[in-house]
């Protein structure tokens, strides 16, 4: 765009600079009269500039192959090993079979238990500041600390959880410790991501729901909230993979190993332990060796990233055709 | 208001308007008051992860001694020696060395994508940059594993033991899973600087590249710095990578033989630690908690003098 600019606005006053405007066919014309306007009209060859436009493009390409290398590298290595039982038996020591649908269901619940309690609680959050909060001092202490939040490593959460969740509340070490302690995780996510979608809601629509005698919670609950719809959305993707790719945190409040397979009713199965699959991707390939698992593991997991930014891209498209 | 509404509404009784609207403010504050400790939620787990942090590490700091616990530079749990020097030196040293690679690769990037490429090309890259860091640690750990400590060890048979994971393989994980942060970071801080700079400093018969390393960077500095340190807390933080990939030997951090940053020996010794041992582990977290502490007040008062320079 910047480029446009140049050549519409400005290429007139900055001819000496611009790389195609001075062709080589302009030299002899200016060759009489002496070098300080040639340099006018002819590219002054900036060696310094070489070297950066050659690092820039260099490091750009080396991050793109790169990515590109990680996805296919991954694909290749893993897809193979993704048949019908990995994917849908527990592992079995006795025929040395080893299936990862435990940690399967494993994710799935805790997806669902952080889910569940995070997003009432971030959009609560972001609706309180965005619309209840009228103490600047308060709101700036609240920014802080979900920024600081944010800033947290997950093995500081793990080692709170375990000492507070697992301890302190005596939830053992099982999945509903996880979730919660995945959800103070997410919470900055999800209070960032919908105050930004709660911001842009136009102004006039409170404004209109206000004028026609609509209380505050009716007009969060049946204007704001839906309005602000994709942006909740977005919030939930980003948070799942979050929880997806969560590994060093749910080892020490959720367990370490995903062998069995839950067992008993649901809320039986929520206290219980167990490991998600980036839990497991690392027992497998870090404690066990058994890299060909792993990358099997990490194929699962790359195509539910992969997935999952699909569509926040699809969402955010939408949103953007819209607005136009 | 309810009064305006009222003939609108259906006949009813005005009593039951009246309750109607009792029952309203009632709502309405119940609300007001389940809202505002969703607010505050954030605030009160940072005081309750602070205050906990603390009072489990803190003990076995002053059970240990303070200065055997930060400078002892022998951690053997098994016979009740627990120095972390190595491991704080190997973290920052492991930190600091990745940010200084991470940050002039990803301005590079950052520029490229805010000035240079085309409005298309950029748009392509960019959700390859995104899907870098959604990528979970543990699959970087693999990758590293796999792809980068081979080739480590070969230059290890070269200058000293072949031990495979060491310091640099930390490092080179490192980078590649703090660049996304530190590249989408300073693109929105180079969008950031009004086009009438870049433009004003292309009028005064500057290059292109001149316009951008001279003026639009430096004017984007309290950006990029913030995606410096953020860089630099993603990277004292990380923690499954890095223990696929370092070899996790406690002593004294050298390029190529085996460290254990601080983050690692939690995780690492977790499951069969019991006693002073996890109490140890638990004043890991508390130094852990402190150094990115410092970072975030560090990032946040970056970010505020950034907002009174604009």
């Amino acid at each position: 765009m910047s480029a446009d600019i140049r050549r519409n606005g400005i290429a007139g006053a900055g001819a000496g600079t611009e790389p195609k405007s001075a062709p080589e066919a302009s030299l002899p014309v200016s060759q009489p009269l002496k070098a300080s306007v040639t340099s006018l009209m002819k590219k002054k060859k900036r060696p310094m500039d070489i070297l950066l436009y050659g690092l820039i493009y260099f490091f750009s390409a080396a991050i793109l192959a790169m990515v590109l290398y990680f996805i296919i590298y991954i694909l290749w290595q893993g897809l193979p090993m993704l048949t019908w039982e990995f994917l849908s038996t527990a592992p079995n020591p006795l025929e040395d079979t080893i299936g990862i649908l435990p940690a399967i269901i494993n994710t799935v619940y805790i997806i669902l238990l952080s889910v569940l309690i995070s997003v009432p609680l971030g959009v609560g959050g972001a609706v309180y500041l965005n619309e209840y909060a009228k103490n600047k001092v308060l709101i700036r202490i609240i920014e802080f600390t979900t920024e600081t939040l944010a800033g947290i490593p997950s093995i500081i959460f793990g080692v709170f959880g375990y000492v507070f969740f697992c301890t302190t509340l005596n939830l053992k070490v099982s999945l509903l410790s996880g979730a919660l302690t995945l959800t103070l995780m997410v919470l900055p996510t999800i209070v960032r991501t919908m105050q930004e979608a709660l911001k842009a809601v136009p102004k006039s629509y409170r404004e209109g729901a206000a004028g026609l005698g609509a209380t505050k919670w009716h007009t969060i609950r049946t204007i704001l909230l839906p309005s602000a719809m994709p942006g909740l959305i977005t919030a939930i993707i980003l948070a799942i993979g979050r929880i997806v790719g969560e590994s060093a945190a749910l080892i020490l409040v959720s367990g370490g190993s995903a062998v069995y397979m839950p067992r008993g009713n649901l809320f039986e199965q929520f206290m219980g332990s167990g490991a998600t699959l980036s839990v497991e991707l690392y027992r497998y390939a870090y404690s066990r060796g058994l890299n060909d698992v792993g990358f099997g593991i990490a194929a699962v997991l790359l195509i539910i990233v992969l997935l999952l930014n699909f569509t926040t891209r699809f969402i955010s498209r939408r949103l953007e055709k819209k607005k136009q | 208001m309810t009064e305006i509404r009222n003939p609108a509404s259906p006949p009813q009784k005005k009593s039951s308007v009246r309750g109607e609207a009792k029952a309203k403010t009632l709502t309405e504050r119940i609300m007001n008051g389940i809202f505002f400790v969703c607010g505050i939620l954030a605030a009160v787990s940072v005081v309750f992860i602070s205050l906990y942090m603390i009072f489990s590490g803190g003990p076995a700091i002053l059970k240990i001694g303070f200065r055997e616990f930060l400078l002892g530079d022998v951690w053997n749990p098994s016979n009740n020696e627990f120095g972390i020097l190595p491991m704080i030196l190997a973290s920052i040293l492991a930190t600091v060395v990745s940010v200084l690679i991470a940050v002039p690769i990803g301005v590079l990037v950052a520029v490229f994508l805010s000035h240079i490429a085309p409005k298309k090309l950029a748009s392509l890259v960019r959700p390859m940059v995104d899907l870098l860091s959604g990528i979970p640690s543990v699959v970087y750990g693999l990758l590293g594993a796999i792809l980068i400590v081979p080739l480590i060890f070969r230059l290890q048979e070269a200058f000293s033991m072949p031990t495979g994971g060491c310091l640099l393989s930390a490092i080179i994980v490192l980078v590649i899973m703090i660049l996304p942060t530190i590249i989408s970071v300073s693109e929105t801080a180079l969008r950031a600087v009004p086009k009438s700079y870049y433009e004003a400093s292309l009028g005064l018969g500057g290059s292109k590249i001149q316009s951008i390393f001279k003026v639009v960077v430096p004017a984007a500095k309290s950006g990029i710095v913030a995606g410096m340190v953020l860089g630099t807390g993603r990277a004292i933080g990380e923690t499954m990578a890095v223990m696929m990939v370092a070899g996790n030997a406690v002593i004294l951090p050298e390029l190529l033989k085996p460290v254990r940053l601080l983050t690692v020996s939690i995780p690492f010794e977790w499951a069969y630690s019991s006693g002073l041992h996890r109490e140890a582990l638990f004043g890991i977290g508390l130094v852990l908690f402190i150094f990115i502490m410092i970072i975030n007040f560090a990032l946040n008062g970056i970010l505020k003098r950034g907002v009174k320079n604009t």
